[in-house]
């Protein structure tokens, strides 16, 4: 039986793993090869670094931050941030990701979808949104606004509607991070992901706002997710992916267990 | 040990061969080079994305190349797309032909409840008697990520079910195939990996 998948998200910043709140207030959390390494000895089930911070000088940094990270790693491995072209996902990928994430990127020109997905196929493309309900929409969930540049600028976007443009272009993955729930702790948005999960027929991934196991089988269930990122919650030890697995096994969650 | 591994430009080899070198192999790649391939100890097809992406093959003359290999008894392991190649062909693209080693074609996932493609972790059913799986215990997890799925057959050393059951492992002496993707499946994968590369051969299939 397919499982439901603990994405384990690295931020990098300057080649650091940081976590903020709400996208501001970033602190350190250590160093992103030893902690990918360590999450998927814990039972993660994918690892995703992104780079929150991404900027021309800092690609270098990136790269070896990807190769370094990526030399040990034996479950598949995300990267995003600042991969504006087919050439920077190419890159990438020499470096050693299976998937790249984009986001400003595609919103601002999305045949940079179809392009990757047309030299790594589908299955290498993850389209991230950033999105926040909108509470002056007819539908506040499912005409969330979806944000650019780290969640700072409106993309002029609606989030279903956008997220069906990805799948029609070739995404094989959706990121979806509800910028109310980030870093909060407060549970994941169950009805925004439900809304874009039944919108798509490609895998949905749940982010922002994991705190309790509790939050974990609310989206699996309630919010219709196939994968679920947490972040805050491994890095400062409140729990492993193993842990967190066992416990959602035991709420009737298939996982994958021994991991 | 060698291990030759084509690259016929659909996606990504870098995971392959960093997992094949963790495993003490030295793999040399070739997009086409036919005496290497005629020289070759045992060859890896990888393969993600498109069943088209195989016309490659043909236009380098890597198919008939490899079909001698497997016919003198290298072994041979496809991964994803290059599992479906072993097959007559695939409904992603009705006009390439594969290899055509297994007679079946493979197809998309029907239309069910269920999100197509079919990713993530997944657990093996292992036929009796499968030297890849060797050692692959009931209950152990592999990735996969695949809208295309190939028949159960005879020749398959795993079912897998999603949607429907579907061959997630082929094996027909040297000749083997796996739908999930070893080198990104943690532990079990690289087991799965292990077999492979000590295989030893008892001739050609």
């Amino acid at each position: 039986m397919i499982t439901k998948r603990i994405i384990a998200c690295l931020d990098v910043h300057g080649g650091r793993v940081v976590k903020g709140v709400q996208f501001v207030d970033i602190i350190d959390a250590g160093d992103p090869a030893a902690l990918a390494a360590r999450h998927a000895r814990e039972g993660a089930d994918e690892i995703v670094l992104l780079d929150i911070t991404a900027t021309h000088e800092g690609r270098q940094t990136l790269l070896d931050t990807v190769r370094r990270t990526a030399r040990e790693l034996f479950v598949p491995f995300a990267v995003g941030g600042g991969i504006r072209s087919a050439d920077d996902a190419a890159q990438v990928f020499e470096a050693g990701a299976d998937k790249v994430s984009v986001n400003s990127a595609a919103l601002a020109d999305p045949t940079l979808i179809d392009a990757i997905g047309r030299s790594f196929g589908a299955q290498a493309v993850v389209v991230a949104i950033d999105a926040r309900r909108d509470p002056d929409a007819a539908d506040p969930v499912r005409d969330a606004q979806v944000f650019v540049q780290g969640g700072r600028k409106p993309a002029g976007r609606r989030v279903v509607e956008w997220a069906r443009e990805a799948e029609a272009r070739g995404a094989g993955e959706i990121l979806l991070t509800s910028m109310d729930s980030d870093g909060m702790r407060t549970g994941f948005d169950c009805e925004l992901t439900a809304a874009v999960s039944e919108a798509v027929s490609i895998p949905v991934i749940a982010s922002g706002g994991a705190g309790t196991v509790d939050h974990f089988v609310d989206v699996f269930g309630r919010g219709k997710a196939d994968a679920a990122l947490a972040a805050s919650i491994f890095h400062f030890d409140i729990s492993s992916a193993r842990s967190l697995k066992q416990e959602l096994a035991k709420a009737g969650v298939s996982v994958r267990l021994p991991c | 040990m060698r291990v030759t591994v084509i690259d016929y430009k659909a996606g990504n080899l870098t995971s392959v061969l960093k997992a094949l070198r963790h495993l003490g192999s030295e793999p040399e790649v070739t997009d086409g080079d036919l005496t290497l391939v005629g020289n070759a100890e045992r060859i890896v097809l990888p393969g993600v994305g498109h069943f088209q992406a195989t016309e490659r093959l043909d236009a380098t003359g890597l198919t008939p190349a490899i079909r001698a290999a497997i016919a003198r008894g290298v072994p041979f392991l496809g991964i994803c797309v290059g599992m479906q190649w072993l097959f007559a062909g695939s409904s992603e693209a009705p006009d390439q032909s594969g290899l055509a080693h297994f007679n079946e074609q493979c197809t998309r996932f029907p239309q069910s409840s269920e999100k197509v493609p079919h990713v993530g972790w997944n657990s093996l059913e292992v036929r009796a008697g499968s030297r890849l799986l060797a050692g692959v215990e009931p209950g152990e997890f592999v990735y996969f990520t695949h809208s295309y799925k190939a028949p159960v057959t005879a020749n398959t050393a795993a079912i897998t079910h999603y949607i429907e059951p579907f061959a997630s492992a082929v094996e027909n002496a040297n000749v083997m195939g796996v739908q999930f993707h070893p080198e990104k499946s943690g532990s079990t994968g690289l087991k799965i990996l292990t077999n492979f590369l000590s295989w030893e051969g008892s001739g050609a299939a």
